[in-house]
């Protein structure tokens, strides 16, 4: 949509070596507001090392990151959050013997002060959390259901809630539908479209050309580490992309 | 599945909250009732209720920390040898003639002390699994304990060093007698497990406490600085076997080598008959005091029944297997597969 704007979120020749292997060499990434980039390539082309460094959750051995224009340096995963910079992970992230609500707002948990004592705010975690999954369309019986009885596809939309809970500007989805089952991916590509039209950017990390095709806007193909070729979504076809992921152009 | 089948299971579904966190009161009721009825004229007379509460105080702290380590996924093997190395610590500044509230923090501080190295030591140091770390320190705090006493008792100390242990609480106000007096040891189990209640359950940290026992990766993708928590619950599980050290410091009156031998057995065992899992993001404050109960109640039942210790061992070994039996149902009962 906005292609001539400047990108929300912009990496520029990340490089990162994990002792004498080097997973990452000179990869650039952007992403614009509203816009929805697909990260494919093969297994151990570099997408989740990728998306790592962009969470903060490693340090890139050289390269540099760009947030709405401004140089930044994630040390740690609370850094790439006080951005706006939200991840949902594969293995989902999500503490299954706490409830929606307490997995949604972990880690920044709402409090009240009592005296000089801080307590947890369970009344306010459970009022945020039933407006945002209203927000987001999600249905679940309670806020407080614990995430473990829960489906795979539930977990993921609660994964996704838990992303954009606090106006995220950039949501990273590392293979959001991998473990769903079929019935339960239809709803995941909605979020991700509803996602956009707030205005969030989202990266998609996916091996289903369907995923791909349905919800992106973009598609970028690393590997062995490195970009092998870009496109807009309208200028490409699946067959070429799956050559990308094959390194054939 | 038939219909018959889905309400079945939505009944499951719907008690097993209830049941995960009162199950093991209904326990404990039950084993106060058949004791009242083998022995309806001791067992719930004051001096016997007071006696079993005295019996459990100093286990019951060492129960409190080790259950924080177990919600963490991990266990503290040296919870006996921490209070012991505490009790030695007390025992040597009172004999040195300090003043008595300079003897009381001592425990205190050597037991948080021991507990951060624990931390420490897990977390820095990269330990394969805290089992390692906290066997390794079951035997350097011991020795370090028996190095500084010269493997000797030392005893004597003063009333105001022994209140919390020996200390009672006169109610004759209320026109009770003499001897029915409220153990302060009483008084401190409930207010250090209230205390705690709440820290677990109302604090940010608490909730973090459970949130990596549930999924360590998620705790950390969430910004929590796991290592920081991890080192909190073993210095804070340190500092409860501290308590528990002056606890029995006004009990015995004496500091001894063997004090908290195998007591992190039954501190485990106490966590776990309470229904913490091993798997750890559960269990439940009230179930660990319920655990220290039962094994109390245990023993105590059985001694005025005069049954031998061996049976003792028997019955509680045999608990164990049979709670942990029941958390592997409730673990298939309550997550989808």
């Amino acid at each position: 949509m906005s292609t001539f704007q400047n990108p929300l979120l912009e990496a520029k020749g990340i490089t990162k070596y994990f002792g004498t292997i080097t997973a990452l060499e000179n990869v650039d990434l952007k992403v614009h507001a509203g816009e929805c980039l697909g990260v494919v390539g093969d297994n151990g082309a570099g997408k989740s090392t990728l998306m790592k460094v962009l969470s903060g959750l490693y340090k890139p051995s050289s390269g540099s990151l760009y947030f709405q224009g401004k140089e930044e340096i994630l040390e740690s995963p609370k850094d790439s959050q006080n951005l706006g910079l939200e991840m949902v992970y594969q293995d989902l992230a999500l503490a299954g013997n706490l409830p929606i609500g307490e997995n949604i707002f972990l880690g920044r948990e709402p409090t009240k002060n009592i005296g000089f004592l801080k307590f947890l705010d369970f009344n306010k975690i459970k009022e945020l959390t039933n407006a945002h999954l209203g927000k987001l369309k999600i249905n679940v019986k309670s806020a407080d259901q614990k995430v473990e009885e829960l489906s795979g596809g539930q977990r993921q939309a609660v994964a996704i809630a838990r992303s954009t809970a606090f106006n995220a500007k950039v949501v990273i989805m590392d293979e959001p539908t991998a473990a769903l089952a079929i019935k339960e991916v239809g709803k995941v590509l909605d979020l991700i479209n509803s996602l956009k039209k707030t205005g969030v950017g989202v990266i998609v990390i996916s091996h289903r050309m369907d995923d791909i095709f349905s919800v992106c806007d973009r598609v970028m193909a690393l590997f062995q580490g490195t970009n092998f070729a870009e496109s807009e979504l309208s200028n490409t076809s699946r067959d070429e992309v799956i050559g990308w992921i094959m390194g054939k152009k | 599945m038939e219909e018959k089948d889905i309400k079945k299971e939505s009944i499951y579904l719907k008690l097993m909250p209830y049941i995960e966190k009162y199950g093991i009161l209904l326990l404990l009721v039950l084993m106060i009732l058949v004791m009242h009825i083998l022995q309806p004229d001791v067992f719930l007379s004051w001096r016997n209720v007071t006696n079993v509460f005295k019996q459990i105080s100093w286990q019951s702290m060492l129960a409190l920390g080790v259950f924080m380590v177990i919600v963490t996924a991990g266990i503290d093997l040296s919870v006996g040898s921490i209070m012991m190395l505490s009790l030695m610590v007390l025992a040597i500044v009172a004999k040195a003639g300090a003043p008595w509230f300079i003897v009381v923090i001592t425990p205190l501080i050597a037991g948080f002390l021991c507990g951060l190295f624990n931390g420490a030591g897990i977390t820095l140091l990269r330990m394969p699994h805290p089992f390692i770390m906290t066997l390794g320190t079951l035997y350097i705090f011991r020795g370090t304990g028996n190095l500084i006493s010269g493997g000797t008792p030392i005893s004597g100390f003063t009333d105001e060093v022994r209140y919390l242990g020996h200390g009672r609480i006169d109610l004759t106000w209320l026109g009770l007698e003499k001897s029915q007096y409220l153990p302060v040891s009483l008084v401190l189990i409930a207010v250090v497990y209230v205390i705690f209640w709440f820290f677990l359950n109302h604090s940010r940290t608490g909730k973090w406490i459970y949130a990596i026992g549930g999924n360590p990766s998620a705790a950390r993708a969430s910004g929590i600085n796991v290592n920081k928590i991890l080192i909190i619950v073993y210095s804070l599980c340190g500092f409860l076997s501290g308590i528990g050290a002056l606890i029995l410091a006004g009990r015995t009156d004496s500091g001894y080598p063997n004090a908290g031998l195998q007591s992190e057995l039954d501190a485990i065992a106490a966590c776990i008959i309470g229904g913490a899992s091993f798997f750890g993001g559960r269990g439940t404050v009230l179930g660990v005091f319920a655990g220290v109960m039962i094994m109390g109640i245990l023993r105590n039942g059985l001694n005025l029944m005069d049954v031998s210790s061996f049976w003792q061992q028997v019955l509680i070994g045999s608990i164990i297997v049979i709670a942990v039996y029941i958390d592997v149902l409730r673990r298939d009962l309550g997550t989808r597969k």
